[in-house]
């Protein structure tokens, strides 16, 4: 098992299509991956853009992204990655 | 090919302005009865089967829809149909669907229903706005994937790509929802009158109307061309090329005008003599009043909050309700926003609150009725306006007060509000204008006492006319006595506004009346200060305003308040006009 914690950068969070940019990333990996909100008992399924928009992650909420399975490693960093980067939103 | 031939068909003209274009048949897949969505199946493979076609199927359909939303609507409308794409793929909504159909032996149709429920509600349960909007795009894919199980051959109003005037038995505000605005140039509709939610939604949006135009509306097939005239209720099917140019002119006529009018949204309504009155709108949500100020309305003088209550389907919770009031308030920048608390029952209906049928509704359990004995409801309702007044001005107004005892009881329970957010450690306006409608003639009839007590009156003349001359205005055999000009009405108004001015208050108008510019004589004449109407109409009102002299529409009300008739009324009215 392999994570990484995370802060929201973009301005809208996880609204539709930051979710959708995420999920389908997620997709691409054999890994079981779970995104959960800090300070809280609730998760996601990486792969799903519902499970991900009903966190309601607003911007500067922190995440942990954690996977398991073969490409774990390269999994959660990509998607560490992503959020960092803000989804390329301004 | 033969020339089909040109067919008139006569509605009720709820919203002005002559429109061409093609008709949009708005049939819409509606699920048939609540027990079908307690269906069990012996066969869980077949419908396993089923779901599967119809989710293949809704994706073929939703990738031409994106295709033609990329061309025609832009980028951002297209992203929410491939959102909807994803959900159809998401792990969360269509394995769960195959779960309820192989473990529980129900029904493709069940076990679309359930699952689109269970998600929809997870947005609607949030605190972000944005994201409880979501929920309608979750029940959108629910609809297209329940048409395609059933093979429905329906559309949607999200589908509509072109300027279009929609055709069709009824909306409700589930249906206009994600209805793009701009791309509609009229309704007309098999049912709904003056105050329905189509009529309201195509006033608020300068969107031409035609309603109630009956089994006429079977007639008109999907594409056809129509001509519009909401002024004058008319529809014109197939027209041929002399109709068209006649209605082309009008049209652009109207459109002279409108350009014409549009100084008066910067101007002031002052009368040459110099007496100057507020113009405000009227609204039912708070996206209309976005733009406002740019129409020329000064305030809000009615916000129906009962829109907000009628578009979800549970009760709005407090943050909800302060969210929606907030952004009218900012909305508005700075300028007063009347807002009436809730005004239900009669006519409008919450399945929610599960209220029995009565026999005469517009007599009964309704408005601030309801709302005293439901206190829990209307206590939300206060402390959401209250919380959202640090935004901007805000001020209540209580509806259908008949007596002073349910004025009283009203504020107390806003001081209840007030007390309870203090002590809570809230921050709001330090002082609220509280006000009262009059549209019961009791509570006209007693101004002089309410008027120690209340900040304002907000007179509401659509039922102010419907409770003194006792006549349904729904009711198209005595339809024609519905007339605010008829003398009883009049003098009730002059008995409010006078009560208000001799213990320094203020008197508005949120009914039709004060939208008419053949009635801005008489109601400057009564010394009306604030006029509250639909956002349409304002330019026009202030133009009429500013021609006229107050000290002759004095002199005009003097003579009016003599004569006997409404015709005799509305002649005078038309001749010191014209003069």
């Amino acid at each position: 098992m392999y994570s990484k914690e995370v802060t929201i950068a973009n301005d809208s969070g996880f609204h539709i299509r930051p979710a959708q940019l995420f999920s389908e990333k997620a997709a691409t990996f054999k890994a079981t991956i779970l995104v959960k909100p800090n300070g809280t008992t609730v998760e996601a399924d990486a792969k799903s853009i519902l499970g991900l928009m009903t966190l309601g992650l607003e911007k500067g909420a922190v995440i942990t992204i954690q996977a398991e399975g073969s490409d774990e490693e390269q999994a959660v960093t990509e998607l560490a990655e992503l959020v960092a980067s803000g989804f390329g939103e301004a | 090919m033969t020339q089909t031939a040109e067919k008139h068909i006569q509605g009720l003209g709820v919203s002005e302005g002559v429109r061409i274009g093609k008709a949009f048949v708005y049939s819409p897949f509606r699920l048939s009865s609540e027990t079908d969505m307690e269906k069990k199946t012996d066969h869980p493979e077949q419908e396993l089967e089923r779901l599967q076609t119809a989710k293949e199927r809704c994706i073929a359909e939703l990738d031409a829809l994106i295709i033609r939303a990329q061309e025609t609507l832009g980028e951002e409308k297209a992203a929410i149909l491939k959102g909807q794409v994803s959900f159809l793929n998401d792990p969360s909504f269509y394995p769960p669907m195959q779960k309820l159909i192989q473990n529980d032996s129900w029904s493709a149709e069940t076990a679309i229903h359930r699952t689109v429920n269970q998600v929809a509600g997870l947005f609607e349960s949030m605190a972000n706005e944005y994201m409880r909007e979501r929920a309608a795009d979750v029940r959108d894919v629910g609809s297209r994937l329940m048409a395609q199980l059933v093979s429905h051959q329906g559309n949607r109003l999200s589908d509509i790509n072109e300027q279009v005037i929609i055709v069709a038995d009824d909306l409700s505000p589930s249906d206009t929802v994600q209805l793009d605005k701009q791309l509609v140039l009229g309704f007309v509709t098999r049912i709904g009158g003056k105050t329905s939610h189509t009529a309201i939604l195509a006033n608020s949006l300068g969107i031409a109307a035609v309603l109630g135009i009956g089994d006429a509306l079977d007639q008109i097939a999907h594409g056809n061309e129509l001509v519009l005239d909401g002024s004058t209720g008319e529809v014109i099917m197939n027209p041929d090329q002399a109709t068209i140019d006649v209605y082309l002119e009008k049209l652009q006529a109207e459109e002279a005008e409108r350009e014409r009018l549009l100084v008066y949204a910067d101007r002031a309504a002052v009368t040459t003599d110099g007496f100057t009155v507020e113009i405000a709108a009227n609204i039912g949500t708070p996206e209309e009043a976005e733009g406002l100020p740019g129409k020329g309305a000064e305030a809000v003088g009615l916000y129906r909050t009962e829109f907000l209550f009628m578009s979800q389907l549970e009760m709005p919770s407090e943050q909800t309700q302060y969210e929606a009031y907030r952004k009218t308030a900012e909305a508005m920048s700075g300028r007063p926003v009347i807002i009436r608390t809730l005004d239900i029952g009669g006519d409008k209906e919450l399945p929610y609150l599960d209220l029995p049928e009565e026999m005469n509704p517009f007599l009964g359990y309704r408005a601030i009725r309801l709302c005293l004995d439901r206190r829990e409801l209307l206590l939300t309702q206060l402390r959401a306006i209250l919380r959202a007044s640090a935004h901007g001005p805000l001020k209540i107004m209580f509806p259908m007060i008949s007596g002073l005892e349910e004025w009283r009881q009203a504020k107390g329970m806003y001081e209840e509000a007030r007390k309870q957010l203090t002590d809570e450690g809230v921050s709001m306006a330090d002082k609220i204008e509280l006000g009262i409608m009059i549209e019961i003639p009791s509570a006209a009839l007693m101004a002089d006492r309410f008027a120690k007590e209340v900040d304002f009156f907000s007179i509401g003349t659509n039922d102010l006319v419907q409770y003194t001359v006792a006549v349904d205005r729904m009711n198209e055999k005595v339809s024609y006595l519905y007339d605010y000009f008829h003398p009883a009405v009049i003098q009730l108004i002059k008995q409010v506004i006078d009560a208000s001015n001799r213990h320094g208050k203020w008197t508005g108008m949120c009914g039709s009346m004060a939208g008419d510019p053949l009635a801005a004589p008489l109601l400057l004449g009564l010394g009306l200060h604030e006029w509250s109407m639909s956002p349409t109409a304002i330019q026009k009102v202030k133009q009429t305003i500013t021609t006229l002299d107050r000290s002759a529409c004095i002199a005009l009300t003097g003579q009016i308040l003599e004569l006997d008739t409404p015709a005799e009324i509305r002649q005078a009215l038309a001749d010191f006009l014209n003069e």
